[in-house]
């Protein structure tokens, strides 16, 4: 089945979950950037993979052309996603995998709740998946009575300290060495007391503490990275092992993954297997890959069943300027190569996706109107560095300004009364309708100088203008603008003698 | 209406303005002219960056290398498909009494029977030389997924022959509906202040024999 909707043209619904801040991004950021411990760990993280990522992406003398396929084929899984989710379906089912719809976050916790139920288990062991924390489903499992334990190192620590994850590719990076030794003395049951805070000691405790879990689980829940629409092949993409455990041993395997996650056919598989290592990690290739295509029978879990997510992409889909942001495979560089999220870290923009493709896709998937994702579109400086990372040439910075337009407009839509903004615009435009006008203005200057106060600083404005100054000052205007000045040089008797001449401006005033 | 339903259309609708389908670009390199001398020491190289241990051996040397790499181990899994006349003389070891358990259709070893043996050898289906990647597809010489990953110790198995440069080539060996696992070698985390730790939950050592010839 495919070819044109004829159904009612719908409005865009958005997804629920763990994709909002909570406060507005500057008051978050603020209050983040006092932590020293998250900037120096941060400064570290970030400086670090971003060398190692240009390393091995100058090694490849082939890296633009990947880019510009890796670009091409999401580009082209945009434009038939309704018929590759058919086809990815047909071929998973027909191999024994099962399907499920979710609508949104809330729909997709109930069917994984109750998947596990069928199976009898109150616990499940999880591979890091973002489409799971999308959801918040810990929490949900947790209400339900029914225990998750993460088995990645990092979203371990996290779990283990009811912290929250600040970097998609390395969730605990804000922690350091003696924090996690603390967290693992302090939570994990039967940890060798004299544990030191050797990243090697501390990986070994984990593996302890998991392998059990391991052995015994009969329920498994994990995110994909790519999903092959002419086979129905999942893959998932990981270091430690911990992935492969999961997948490999439990009966029954849950998959939760956003609908975009589709390639077209397992050809595609070479170009994205080449840009997701190296923007990532900064490695060639990443030490496991696991890739299933339904049930296999006699290897591997024999229940295999698969949620496809919606939760506000299809809204997302739905905005032609900002579907791009779709095409984003979570590798994180981003993040890495922002200056507002190294110095901010990943809590401050409170949605599950932080830095650079937080601040785009967030709104996207909620709506701009959403509590206060309309201050992330503005969490950028617009450097671009975003854009000349993305592996599949996301055009981040052209999107965050089609989102601070959308706000606008959504906030000019809910107030019939005109904003400060659009009173400062028509001043401004009768200001510089003519110049008569503008000198009239330019009276006002001296205003200003008394405004600013002995330092020739003005550091607090008001009304809307408050935001500016919250974290700039501005030197105090001069005493007379370049007019007058010209006005006086030429027309003061003293003045050079070239300038005796009457200046016309022109509309012939002065 | 089904969630399903509800959902495709939502997502038909969003694409209402019929959005054109793009030509994809494939001038990415898809083959590479190396030989095999070449390969192996691109494989090698990349193993060895990843900390995996490697050599190089001659067909009709692999069962003595085989027998050294298992000397003072103790017990051992192995695939049933892979050539079991490999490990003549690393049975002759422990004076005939094998220390080799083998994973076979109808004698499946249990996860707690894997978790008590110390190393497993498997052969693989293709290699990426450039990525320092072995791909194993559940072929007979190879098991079962969970035989190369409860034990400690992956000793594996890589042809010369089944040596490509770069992905494309390898991929296009290779049936995307087998379970697949690719390993770059052996598990590790960077999840503490960066710093890199070979061996996590999978195997902690990967030994890899490349066989020429
Ligand atoms: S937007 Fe691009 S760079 Fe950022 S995480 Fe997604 S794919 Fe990676």
């Amino acid at each position: 089945m495919s070819g044109t909707f004829l159904g009612m043209p719908s409005l865009p619904v958005f997804g629920t979950g763990n994709l909002h801040e909570h406060e507005p991004f500057p008051k978050a950021a603020h209050r983040e950037l006092g932590n020293t411990q998250l900037r120096a760990n941060l400064g570290h993280a970030t400086g670090t993979i971003r060398d190692k990522r240009l390393a091995v992406v100058s090694e490849l003398p082939d890296w633009e052309g990947l880019r510009e396929a890796g670009r091409a084929i999401k580009e082209s899984v945009m434009a038939r996603l309704p018929d590759l989710l058919e086809k990815f379906e047909a071929n998973f089912t027909a191999r024994g995998g099962k399907i499920h719809w979710a609508r949104d976050a809330g729909e997709a916790n109930a069917i994984v709740a109750s998947l596990i139920r069928e199976q009898g288990a109150d616990e499940v062991v999880k591979v890091k998946s973002m489409a799971t924390q999308e959801i918040g489903l810990n929490e949900y499992l947790e209400d339900q009575g029914i225990a998750a334990f993460e088995t990645d190192l990092a979203e371990l620590i996290v779990q283990l300290d009811h912290d929250k994850p600040s970097h998609i590719l390395v969730p605990a990076i804000h922690k350091n060495r003696t924090q996690v030794r603390d967290i693992f003395l302090r939570e994990m049951e039967g940890v060798d007391p004299d544990l030191t805070n050797e990243p090697a000691r501390l990986a070994a405790a984990a593996r302890a503490h998991l392998r059990r879990k391991f052995l015994s689980a009969k329920v498994a829940v994990s995110g994909a990275n790519f999903a092959l629409a002419d086979s129905g092949t999942l893959a998932v993409v990981e270091s430690e092992g911990n992935g492969r455990m999961c997948l490999t041993l439990p009966e029954t395997l849950i998959t939760v993954m956003g609908v975009e996650k589709l390639l077209p056919s397992w050809e595609d598989l070479e170009v994205f297997m080449q840009l997701l290592p190296r923007s990532s990690t900064g490695e060639r290739m990443n030490p496991y890959t696991s890739l299933w295509t339904g049930v296999t029978p006699d290897d591997g879990p024999q229940n295999v069943h698969l949620v496809l997510l919606d939760n506000g992409r299809s809204a997302a889909l739905a905005d032609e300027m900002g579907r791009s942001a779709l095409h984003c495979i979570r590798c994180s560089a981003c993040m890495n190569v922002c200056p507002v999220y190294e110095r901010t870290g990943g809590h401050a923009y409170g949605s599950t996706y932080p830095g650079p493709i937080g601040a785009i896709l967030s709104p996207l998937l909620t709506g701009i109107t959403a509590e206060e994702n309309n201050s992330l579109p503005y969490a950028s400086s617009l450097c671009g560095a975003c854009y000349d990372a993305c592996p599949v040439k996301i055009n981040i910075p052209d999107i965050l300004v089609h989102l601070r337009g959308e706000d606008v407009d959504s906030k000019r839509g809910k107030k019939k009364l005109p904003s400060q903004m659009d009173l400062g615009m028509k001043a401004a435009s009768w200001a510089l309708s003519s110049g008569r006008n503008l000198g009239l203005v330019e009276k006002a200057l001296p205003l200003g100088r008394l405004a600013a106060g002995p330092d020739r600083k003005i550091t607090k404005l008001p009304g809307i203008a408050a935001g500016w100054t919250q974290s700039r000052d501005i030197p105090a205007p001069p005493g007379q603008s370049f007019r007058q000045w010209w006005d006086k040089e030429h027309r003061a008797p003293a003045g050079p003698a070239e300038s005796t001449a009457p200046v016309e401006g022109p509309e012939g005033e002065s | 209406m089904s969630a399903r339903d509800e959902i495709l259309g939502r997502i038909r609708s969003a694409l209402r303005d019929t959005p054109s389908v793009p030509e994809v670009p494939r001038d990415y390199r898809r083959s590479s002219e190396l030989g095999e001398e070449e390969l192996i020491e691109l494989l090698t190289d990349r193993l060895l960056d990843y900390k995996a241990n490697v050599v190089v051996e001659q067909a009709s040397a692999v069962p003595r290398r085989l027998a050294a790499l298992l000397e003072g181990t103790g017990r051992y899994a192995v695939p049933h498909g892979l050539d079991q006349s490999l490990f003549a003389e690393a049975d002759g070891f422990d004076g005939g009494s094998s220390r080799r358990v083998t994973d076979a259709p109808g004698h499946r070893l249990s996860v707690e029977e894997l978790d008590a043996v110390d190393a497993v050898v498997t052969g693989s289906a293709v290699a990426v030389a450039e990525t320092g990647t072995i791909i194993l597809d559940a072929g007979p010489d190879q098991g079962r997924r969970v035989i190369s990953l409860v034990p400690d110790r992956h000793i594996c198995i890589v042809r010369a022959g089944d040596i490509t440069a770069i992905l494309p080539e390898a991929l296009r060996r290779l049936d995307a509906a087998r379970p697949q696992t690719w390993i770059s070698g052996p598990s590790a985390t960077s999840d503490i202040e960066l710093e890199r730790v070979e061996g996590v939950h999978g195997p902690r050592t990967l030994d890899v024999v490349i066989v020429r010839g």
